[in-house]
Parts: structure tokens; sequence; C-alpha cells
């Protein structure tokens, strides 16, 4: 993982040549995130401009144009204008600096991106601009250089400074997300990037994988595997071949990386009772979190590492609860319904989002971690389970059926445009998504 | 006188041939009571080996019931399954009727030691199935040892939602699959 962002950095050479004057970057006041309604920002991204004609430059102009359009729209912030309805063609504009912003109020867009690329052999120069077009101000622009094939690396870096400046954060644009599928005929764990393109298998167990965790500097997955015949628990760094296996008596499974430490929480059975230990990344048990005859298991951390929500079925049926490590209180989160289990904390740290049956379906549903506010995301549309968030908080990756077989879905933390994320062979179940990796 | 001289000769003549005669003729009847004895004695001996074949019969079939009714017991013991209730690891009264032939026959078959296997219907969500799956094994092996059998002769392991009976989405299926499965290691 570290070599290939090493590689990257390698790779695109960054010329940050113009930042307008005047932006208060500690403004962002085009859109607020912490706000419950989101309005879409109308965006027109004209295919950008080549700079001398030629094949390779034509295509690539189109796919770099459309390929920014998808990951923009992937956010959720934006609504992309339709090309179609464009008064100016960008092709025969002259000069990128002298947009005339009329044309592009008129049409309802509000953001303007435009781009030039140059290509020089196997190498791309792509010119990347975001304007507001009612203040008529550029908000920020880049100049990339890099290989051809990187093209998605570029884009995505630009897609990164776009929505910092509109929202005060870098979004997840090298994030990626580990899940389960059953492409193979077993349940494997398979990587995916955040949008769900080249998804790839990491795990040859021949048997039931599942649960994937990643640790807080994304190097390392931890998952639960009957490769030995028995669930235990695997902790394994991606890109060493070196890692720790737990395989105490009866169950070892659920396990949850320590922020920003080479520890994590998982549940263990050898005392004949599920409950939650501290372990550290070798996999030795540091000491016991939970002490209650019956079901504890699924950690989640505050991103502070101070509390930790967990699922207990100490009250008769499967809730959440918190506990607080250092004072060792813990109180019980979730009261409505009878069955709500698979908690998630989110990165800001004031929610936790989970699986709560009702009706015979599980659906996701957010709660404040005061235990109030709670709302449901997803809606009559089959089962909806394990939800994961991005590491900026804005989206939140889930399983459903509710196209038939279990697949990977994305929504918004507010439950809007709710997708697909990718389609494999066999049914795709338990995503977790990764941190931001590398220093993007 | 001399006819009677004459008749005592002739007697004399006559008897031992009488005499011979007799003989000849009891050799003869006494050769015939040996074959007599002979067949007898076959046919007892024939009488000897049917019964003994017809009690080996007997034994071989008694033997065969005996291995039909010890491979019926065991697949009794590998097939009956217990059943849970939704989101329950507790024992139902018909799970301990079956469980109480299980370590019957454990009893009987002191070298076996046995794998409980926990599993669980789809509709719970999966990490919290593989606990519910470990407590219903769990369960099932603690009512097994409070009943005689070594804990040191059962392993249990839980599958959670992994490994469905039935891979249908209903009720039936359901019960189907909360259950716990032994098998033999």
């Amino acid at each position: 993982m570290k070599k290939y962002y090493i590689k990257t950095i390698c790779l695109i050479i960054i010329l940050s040549f113009v930042v307008g004057t005047g932006i208060c970057r500690g403004g962002y006041d085009y859109i607020d995130i912490t706000h419950p309604f989101l309005r879409k920002i109308p965006i027109a991204i004209p295919v950008f401009k080549k700079i001398y004609s030629g094949d390779v430059a034509e295509r690539l102009s189109k796919t770099a144009s459309d390929l920014l359009s998808e990951t923009l729209e992937f956010t959720g912030y934006f609504k992309i204008l339709d090309r179609k309805a464009f008064l100016v063609d960008m092709g025969t504009v002259t000069s990128l600096a002298n947009a005339n912003f009329h044309n592009w109020t008129s049409i309802g867009a509000e953001l303007l991106v435009t781009g030039g690329v140059l290509i020089e052999g196997n190498q791309v120069e792509m010119e990347l601009r975001l304007y507001d077009t009612f203040k008529e101000k550029l908000l920020v622009g880049k100049r990339y250089k890099g290989l051809i094939k990187d093209q998605r690396k570029i884009v995505r870096r630009f897609c990164s400074e776009i929505v910092f400046i509109l929202t005060g954060d870098k979004g997840f644009f090298n994030s990626e997300i580990a899940f389960v599928s059953k492409s193979s005929g077993n349940k494997e764990i398979y990587i995916c990037e955040f949008d769900g393109y080249n998804p790839r298998r990491v795990t040859h167990t021949k048997s039931i994988t599942l649960s994937p965790a990643w640790s807080s500097d994304g190097k390392w997955l931890a998952y639960t595997s009957y490769a030995k015949g028995k669930p235990d628990l695997y902790l394994e760094h991606l890109s060493q071949k070196r890692g720790a296996v737990i395989s105490k008596k009866g169950i070892n499974i659920t396990p949850a990386w320590v922020p920003n430490k080479f520890a994590l929480a998982a549940t263990l059975s050898f005392s004949g009772d599920p409950e939650i230990y501290l372990l550290t990344g070798t996999g030795k048990v540091i000491n016991r979190l939970t002490n209650n005859r019956g079901i504890d298991l699924s950690p989640t951390w505050s991103p502070d590492g101070k509390r930790m929500a967990f699922v207990s079925k100490r009250s008769g049926t499967p809730q959440i609860y918190i506990k607080n490590i250092a004072s060792g209180a813990v109180g019980r989160l979730t009261f409505q319904g009878r069955y709500n289990t698979q908690p998630s904390w989110s990165p800001k740290g004031d929610k936790v989002a989970y699986a709560g049956m009702g009706n015979g379906q599980n659906n996701i549903f957010l709660i404040g971690i005061d235990g109030q506010g709670t709302i449901q995301l997803t809606h009559d549309q089959g089962d909806n389970e394990a939800p994961s968030w991005s590491p900026d908080g804005s989206l939140i990756v889930f399983s459903s059926t509710r196209e038939g077989p279990s697949r990977i879905y994305v929504m918004t933390a507010y439950g809007t445009d709710q997708r697909r994320l990718l389609t494999l062979l066999g049914e795709q179940t338990e995503p977790d998504w990764s941190p931001r990796m590398g220093n993007n | 006188m001399r006819k009677k001289l004459l008749i005592n000769l002739a007697m004399v003549l006559v008897i031992p041939g009488f005499l011979f005669t007799v003989s000849c003729a009891k050799k003869t009847i006494r050769a015939d009571t040996s074959l007599t004895q002979q067949a007898e004695d076959e046919a007892a001996e024939k009488a000897k080996q049917e019964e003994l074949a017809r009690q080996q019969g007997i034994e071989e079939q008694r033997i065969q019931e005996e291995a039909e009714l010890k491979a019926a017991a065991q697949n009794m013991f590998l097939n009956e399954d217990v059943f849970f209730e939704f989101d329950s690891a507790v024992l139902l009264a018909e799970a301990q009727v079956i469980l109480k032939k299980k370590a019957e026959w454990l009893t009987n078959n002191p070298d076996v030691t046995a794998t409980i296997e926990g599993n669980c219907d789809e509709r719970g969500t999966n990490e919290y199935n593989l606990a519910l799956g470990n407590q219903r094994a769990v369960s099932a092996k603690t009512f097994l040892t409070d009943l005689g059998i070594s804990g040191s002769r059962l392993t249990c392991i839980s599958y959670g939602e992994e490994r469905p009976v039935d891979p249908a989405h209903n009720e039936e299926a359901w019960a189907k699959n909360r259950r716990c499965h032994f098998t033999i290691n």
C-alpha cells in the first residue's frame, strides 16, 4: 500500500499555479456538510480541451473529463449538468483563462471545471481549474504531469482539491473498501478503490473468510477465517508478508483496530462465553473489556480511542452499548427495536451507524452517541447490513439484498443517493471502508 | 431202528446245513442292521449340521441386526439435529429428548469423540450469528456433560449463518437452519 502511494507521488508532479485571491479557506460556505438537507450544487464540467490535436489527446480529454464528472458525482455534493445544455463549445474557446461566466450562470451552473490536456509521448500534462461562476472567480487551479495511465490518480487528486476548497475536508479519494465476496465459490476478502474500481482478491483461504477490518494507518487488515477449520482471527500486513493468527478455543471473531495504535479489540470465547478482549497487534491478550454472561461482540472505537461501542445481549436482546475505557462505565445506547447489531462509530465521533431489525428485515440506522436523534436511512428494500463510514464521514457503505443477492451499496450519511458500488460473481457482504491512505 | 438212524444222520447233515443257512441268514440280517445304522447316523449328523447352520444363521442375523441397530443408533446420533427458536440458545423440550438419546449413545460408545456444530438462520447479522451458533453448541454440550458425558469428548464449533441446510428464504428453511448438528471425529 505504502509503495503504491510513493510511486504515485513520484509520477505526479503537482504545480499549484494559481490560487485565486480573496478565497477564505476557513469559510467553506459552499457546502455545509453538517447540514442534514443537502442541496446539490449544479456544476458544469465540459470536455477538457486538448492542447494539440491527436487521437490520444482526443480520447484522454473525453475520458478524463467524464471520470472527473463521475468522481465528483460520487460524493453526493454535486448535480452534474448535461453537456448538451451547454452554450459554449469548449473546443472553440481559445483560452481557458477568459471564460465567459454568463454562458454558465444562464444554464444554472454555479461551479465550472475546465481542463486542458497536453500529451507528450506516454506523458500527460493536465491543467485543471475550478471556478465560481457567479462570483466569476477561480477557486483552485492545478497543473499535473504524469504517465497517461495515471490519469485516474490525477483526476482524483483534483477532485480532492475541489472538495477541500468547498467543504474544508479532503474527502475519501485515496481510500479503499474491503469486503467479502463469494465469487470463487468460497467467501474471501477483496479490496476495491472507494468507487468500486479495480476489485482484487486478497485472501486465498478456500474456506469461510469474514469481517475485514482496516487498521487506522491502512496498512493492516484483520479478518476471521475458517482456514484451519474453525473461526480464527488473522492479522495481516497488506504489503509485507507478515502477521499473526489468534486461534484460541471457540470463536475468534469481530476485530476492530484501536485508532492510531497497533492494538485491536476482538471477540474471543475461550472462556466459554463470547467476550471482548483488547489484544496487541501481534495477537496477545492485553486485557478483557467486557465481563458479562451471554454474548458480547462487534466492538467499534470512537475516533479518539477512548470509548468503544459494542453489541451485548445482557438485556435479553442484542443491543448496542458504549463503554468508557478509562472509567469502565458501560451505558446502553439503543432502546428502539429488539435486534440492533453491527455498530460503526462515525469518523467525526458524534454518531453510531448500525443495523436494526424490524418486521424481520435489517435496515441501516444512525443514532447520536447521546442516544438521541435515531434516523432510519434505508427502507423497505431487502436486508441492509454492515454499515461502514467513509473516512470523511460523508458516505456510508453497506450491503443490501434489494436487488436479490447481497451486493455492496453506498449512500450519503443522510441516506440519499443510494447506489450499487460494484457487482462481482456471487454475493458481496461486510464492507469496511479504509482510512485515508498515504499523504494526500 | 435203522430208519431212526437214517433220520438222525439226516438230521446231523441237515441241521448243520440249516445252521449254516441260519448263520448265513443271520449274517445278512446283521449286515442290514449296520446299513440302517449308518443312514441314521448320517441323518443325525445332517440334522446336527443343519441345526448348527440354523443356529449360526440366527447368530449371524442377530449380529447383523445388532449391527443394523448400532448403525441406526449412530445414524440417529449423526442425523437427528437439535433445533432452536430465533435468537435463542435455550434447549426446547424436544431438543432435550434428542440430546438424552445422544447422551445414551455416547455412553454406549465410550471411544467416540464428537463435534457439535452450532448453526443459525440467515435473518440475524452474521457476526452476531457466529456468537449465537457458539452459544447453541455450548448449550448442547453443557446438557450432555450434565448427563455425565466427559466434556473432553465434545468439541464445539460455530458456523453462524454460513452453512444453511436449506438455502431458501422462508420460515420453514429458517427453522431447519437454527440447529446443532453432530459429527463424529
